[in-house]
């Protein structure tokens, strides 16, 4: 569309209007992270820190031990992002570049469990881990990636493994290859970005997960950050000033991800219409 | 080619048995225990029949039909609103206007946000006394909201919160929006017609396809609100955000009614097939697919 000289001058205020009603969150989050309590209850509301009280931080992260929230979340999010990538990898490649007899049917199966609520399998599901004796441990929230890392991925990454020509597998074939060495040397390595994309969703995924921890984790010392921000708002409720600190402290890492894949995520999102 | 059958299921093994143990197997369950009296407080557990589903519809559970009726009332609100704002920001997005980019980065930024962090950054802001909006508010001689803390005002306020995290639904009209071709737009200036004509002629049916899967994904998410219920809220004030899912994990998990919570479990199911398929259904005659009709 062309537009008019007025329509653009129009969509520009529009479009900076908007930006700024999804940017001043951000904004008042971290100059409330950086101001006392007492500027911080100023009326009418103050924009700068003054002085900038960088010792909130400080206090926020060490009343409650979130040393080893972070810790607790690496740990969820390096396994997860690892399993998730090799068996959703695997499976795609099973599901586009391998023929086999009720495949796609097997696949549109699988498909089904997108439209089901978590709701539904949340309840047997802790019950099943409860009675394995792992209730109170991260292996729920970290073996299932091992079990074919989540359709929404296998998905992709099998739309991705059908743009790739089929003759690629055939010549690979007439020199002697196997699947296993037509996916790890061929596929796998050709379909890089995707597997970014993969890797970065289950990223933010398993960072932003709040209803699987609740679920399974009851001891402190196995808290992530997300169950440890809740904590923390629990405790100290009144202290706004803590509680933006620990927040920005748990947005940081997500928005430095994001940015750095950026174009990557965007792609993905357009791909296969997830939800973020 | 050889052995594809062996291989084939040799790769997918993970995904197959995942769906078996993750999803199928937790169904079957949930129907099972749906059925039974399940209680982690009690000793005994029996068959009970369709007996929850009977205490649930009786009207002897006031909270189902209240924690029901909240759930519909906040997919209805929100529903249109995300559709309809999301699509207006497309709109301005898909225009030739320059820094696109940042414009879509910052968008899309705040949908990346945990949902712990994001609820308290909006508690913050929709504080009654020292909030940044009522304070905005009351500037402007404009009247102030109790927000998340009024009876009437909590489950807007819950919209409005998630509206910040519209930014992924915005990328997928963005690329309805950018498949479209010129030619059409300008079949439409060849004949004079103007911006009003080529929204309502040519974008809008041209993205249909895009608001319906939009539409359907909306809607399934927003029945199942929990995050916001719990962390914002706790089902308050007076359990007028006693959303379905936090009512159902609130039977499960805190009042140990496992089997009564199965069943809850079951209804929203139902529920959410029931209006995917009638989305499904009338989306014929809305929908429109280039090239053929295929559904």
């Amino acid at each position: 569309m062309r537009p008019s000289k007025l329509s653009l001058t129009a969509s520009y205020g529009a479009l900076i209007l908007i930006s700024a009603m999804f940017v001043i969150p951000f904004v008042w989050l971290i100059r409330s992270s950086l101001m006392n309590l007492s500027q911080i209850f100023t009326m009418p509301p103050e924009w700068i820190p003054k002085p900038f009280q960088w010792s909130n931080f400080h206090k926020a992260l060490t009343v409650l031990p979130f040393d080893v929230f972070f810790k607790n979340t690496l740990i969820i999010v390096v396994t997860v992002l690892v399993g998730t990538v090799i068996t959703s990898s695997i499976g795609a490649f099973g599901f586009s570049r391998i023929q086999w007899k009720g495949r796609d049917t097997v696949f549109a199966i699988l498909m089904t469990s997108m439209m089901l609520p978590a709701a539904v399998t949340i309840i047997p599901s802790f019950l099943g881990w409860q009675a394995l004796g792992f209730y109170d441990t991260l292996y729920p929230l970290i073996v299932p990636a091992y079990f074919g890392g989540g359709i929404f991925n296998i998905f992709l990454l099998r739309q991705f493994y059908l743009t790739i020509p089929r003759d690629f597998d055939e010549a690979a074939f007439v020199d002697g290859a196997n699947y296993w060495q037509i996916y790890t040397r061929l596929i796998f390595p050709l379909s890089r970005s995707a597997i970014i994309v993969v890797a970065l969703f289950s990223f933010l995924a398993s960072w932003n997960d709040f209803m699987g921890p609740l679920i399974y984790l009851k001891s402190d010392s196995l808290f992530t950050l997300a169950l440890g921000l809740q904590m923390f708002q629990g405790t100290y409720t009144a202290q706004w000033d803590l509680l933006m600190a620990a927040s920005a402290t748990v947005v940081l890492p997500c928005v430095i991800v994001f940015l750095a894949g950026q174009r990557y995520f965007l792609e993905g999102i357009t791909l296969t219409g997830l939800k973020g | 080619m050889r052995k594809g059958m062996f291989y084939g299921l040799l790769f997918t093994a993970p995904a197959i048995l995942g769906f078996a143990i993750f999803t199928l197997g937790p169904m079957i369950a949930s129907l099972v225990l749906s059925l039974t009296n399940y209680n982690v407080f009690q000793d005994q557990t029996s068959f009970v029949g369709l007996d929850n589903f009977v205490r649930l519809f009786s009207g002897k559970d006031e909270l189902f039909y209240k924690s029901l009726g909240i759930t519909f009332y906040f997919v209805v609100l929100r529903v249109p609103a995300v559709i309809l704002i999301s699509f207006g920001i497309a709109l301005l997005l898909n225009l030739n206007v320059k820094g696109r980019a940042i414009f879509r980065t910052i968008i899309y930024l705040p949908s990346i946000v945990p949902a712990v962090a994001s609820a308290m950054i909006w508690m913050w802001l929709l504080n009654p006394d020292l909030g940044l909006i009522n304070s905005l508010l009351s500037r402007l001689h404009l009247p102030t909201s109790d927000w998340l803390y009024g009876e009437s005002s909590v489950i807007p306020s819950v919209v409005l919160t998630t509206l910040w995290g519209i930014g992924s639904t915005v990328i997928i009209f963005l690329a309805g929006l950018s498949g479209i071709p010129r030619q059409y737009y300008e079949a439409i200036e060849v004949d004079g017609g103007g911006w009003f004509r080529k929204l309502s002629h040519v974008t809008v049916p041209m993205v249909t396809p895009t608001i319906f899967f939009n539409t359907i994904m909306t809607i399934i998410g927003s029945f199942q609100v929990f995050n916001e219920a719990y962390i914002l809220t706790q089902g308050g004030p007076n359990n007028r955000s006693l959303f379905y899912v936090f009512y159902l994990w609130r039977t499960g998990f805190r009042d140990a009614e496992m089997g009564y919570a199965s069943a809850l479990a079951w209804i929203l199911f139902i529920i959410i097939l029931f209006f995917t398929f009638i989305v499904f259904r009338t989306s014929k005659s809305w929908v429109y697919y280039e090239g053929g009709d295929r559904a």
